[in-house]
């Protein structure tokens, strides 16, 4: 791909990944030198196909990778000024970064509510100032009020995402890595949940690290945009700006100057591509 | 009103009351499988450890209630020290490998009980008789043991005070976060090794509560290590996962099990107490192998 640019790190970022190398098992090597920033207040989507490096990325920021057995074997990773690539996930959570897990992983046998109280974990507060945060996770999903009372795991794919949202939200969180919050949803569902999203941003002030294959979409409510290939960064930019790239059109939005290509002449045309290179 | 109606109940429910006995022990199995996913061998060592320490403590004079409070203590510490010195080593290794090293456990506390209090028995007096209750046996024509309806009354509080913990507090809600999701625990900052820790340290109390009960019937010897087997059949019938199960699961086969010697004991021969248990876990192994109550895994995409 054409339009590599490296980002130059003029101000000091929110969040900085910088040259970041992952290895599962000791010997996998799933990312090469990660590099993203982002800045205060924004929303940033990590776009790529199946097996990028996407959740791997997440995971190193979170340090959810030691359970996994996968090791961050180079660079560093900032948050706020400080250091953060050895900190534990309960530190993390602390210090205000949230990982909302691909998949969502709510915690079946627990209500949607209890579900929501776990979020909180790291908050020694009172049952008063639990309610109120409840309050405001129901305010933004109404429909988790309705089904508070239900398993979680009863509940459907799009209820379980908007808890795996709000069970975050319940840790006051200054930044959450999202991670495929589309999957196997309906789009008109996809649509809402992504509304909620941005106006968490906008009201709450959180700032999102958004993992997606749905470059349409997420192109669409992000601010800026990095696309992982095969465990690096291959291109970067506004996501206005990357969403005309006829590149990314090409590839990851399937549309091309000659209309829209099936999926398999993209493949067969980006195995090439890379084959050429 | 002595007859063939009022003898059955009474086998059912002196069946019903040593049952419960049992549950005290599976329920320690099951605390720490859902939480860790750790079949714990040593649960019936912590029994015999729980009990030893106890009766040592008491017969060198310490007061009854002291002597529980610092075995209650030494139970906790037992649990923290097993979570630092023998799991987080072994985070992230197959289930076999933890439970091989809760075997390990088991000989070094059956080697450290002993080793520190001695290996001779003890007898252990709560001060509960086991002998029939004379009120009921007048009015009903039915002997049960008031030491048994004693175990049973610890149990029932034992029970309500870990379901109130499980389902009303922070902690306990947080216990079974992970033990329904150890990756989503840890993503919402939950910390596994502390959950672990104390995990085991519940599981360190009810051993102890076991203990106690268990020593007093039978006194405190090394045999009390073996009662863990007599939990396993409860565990087969009731789930692993699932303390309602532990409880059901003890008094179905302290039930049958009592029934099973009475009236068919005298056509097959005795002993049938010591392997009618097992032959019923097989049995509905067969036809419910997660259990009565084991959980449901809700697959849902
Ligand atoms: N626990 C693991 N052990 C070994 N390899 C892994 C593990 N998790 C992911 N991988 C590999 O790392 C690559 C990137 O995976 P992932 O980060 O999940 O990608 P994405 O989220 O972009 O789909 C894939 O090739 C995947 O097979
Ligand atoms: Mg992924």
């Amino acid at each position: 791909m054409s339009a590599v640019i490296t980002p130059q790190p003029a101000v000091q970022a929110y969040l900085t990944v910088n040259n970041v190398e992952v290895i599962y098992d000791h010997v996998i090597l799933v990312l090469k030198g990660v590099s993203l920033q982002v800045q205060k207040g924004q929303i940033v989507a990590l776009l790529g196909a199946n097996g990028a490096g996407k959740t791997t990325t997440l995971k190193a920021i979170s340090n959810l990778l030691r359970a996994e057995r996968g090791e961050v074997t180079k660079g560093s990773i900032e948050f706020d000024g400080r250091r953060v690539d050895q900190l534990t996930p309960n530190e993390l959570v602390r210090l205000g970064v949230c990982q909302v897990m691909e998949g969502r992983h709510c915690f079946q046998h627990l209500t949607v509510e209890e579900n929501l109280l776990t979020g909180a974990f790291t908050r020694s507060v009172g049952r008063a100032e639990l309610r109120r945060d409840l309050e405001l996770v129901y305010e933004y999903f109404p429909r988790l009020k309705e089904r508070r009372g239900s398993l979680a795991g009863y509940t459907s794919g799009g209820e379980q995402q908007m808890t795996a949202i709000g069970r975050a939200l319940m840790a006051h969180p200054k930044m959450i890595l999202l991670d495929e919050p589309s999957m196997g949803l309906a789009p008109q569902l996809v649509e809402e949940i992504f509304g909620i999203v941005k106006s968490l941003n906008e009201k709450e002030g959180v700032s999102i690290l958004l993992a997606e294959q749905n470059t349409n979409i997420a192109l669409r409510f992000a601010d800026y945009g990095y696309i992982l290939e095969n465990g690096r960064v291959v291109m970067d930019g506004a996501a206005a700006s990357l969403a005309q790239n006829e590149d990314v059109k090409e590839f990851y939005l399937g549309l091309s100057a000659g209309g829209r290509k099936s999926f398999r002449d993209t493949k067969f045309y980006r195995r090439r591509k890379r084959w050429l290179s | 009103m002595a007859g063939p109606v009022s003898f059955f109940f009474e086998v059912l429910f002196s069946g019903l009351l040593a049952g419960v006995m049992y549950s005290l022990v599976a329920l320690g199995f099951v605390l720490i499988y859902k939480a860790s996913g750790v079949f714990n061998f040593a649960q019936g060592a912590m029994v015999f450890f729980a009990a030893l320490t106890f009766v040592s403590l008491v017969e060198r004079g310490v007061n009854f209630w002291l002597a529980m409070a610092i075995t209650l203590a030494v139970m906790i510490l037992l649990g923290i020290l097993t979570e630092r010195v023998v799991l987080r080593p072994l985070i992230n290794q197959p289930p076999i490998t933890l439970f091989m090293a809760t075997i390990g456990l088991t000989f070094f506390l059956e080697g450290l009980s002993q080793g520190i209090w001695g290996a001779q028995p003890h007898g252990l007096d709560i001060g509960i008789r086991d002998e029939p209750m004379e009120w009921l046996a007048d009015r009903t024509g039915m002997f049960l043991s008031q030491f048994d309806l004693f175990a049973s009354g610890i149990a029932a509080v034992l029970v309500t005070v870990l379901a109130l913990f499980f389902q009303r507090t922070r902690i306990g809600r947080a216990l079974r976060a992970v033990a329904d999701d150890h990756q989503a625990a840890l993503a919402v900052g939950i910390p596994l090794k502390h959950i672990w820790a104390i995990v085991w340290a519940v599981a360190g109390f009810v051993a102890l509560v076991a203990g106690l009960l268990w020593g007093a019937r039978t006194g405190v010897q090394y045999a009390l290590t073996f009662v863990a087997l007599k939990a396993l059949p409860v565990l087969i019938l009731g789930g692993f996962e699932s303390i309602a199960g532990a409880i059901v699961g003890g008094l179905i086969i302290g039930a049958s099990e009592k029934l099973a010697e009475v009236y068919l004991g005298p056509y097959v021969g005795g002993g049938i107490e010591s392997w009618f248990p097992y032959v019923l876990a097989l049995a509905f192994l067969l036809f419910r192998p997660e259990g009565l109550f084991g959980e449901k895994h809700i697959d849902r995409v």
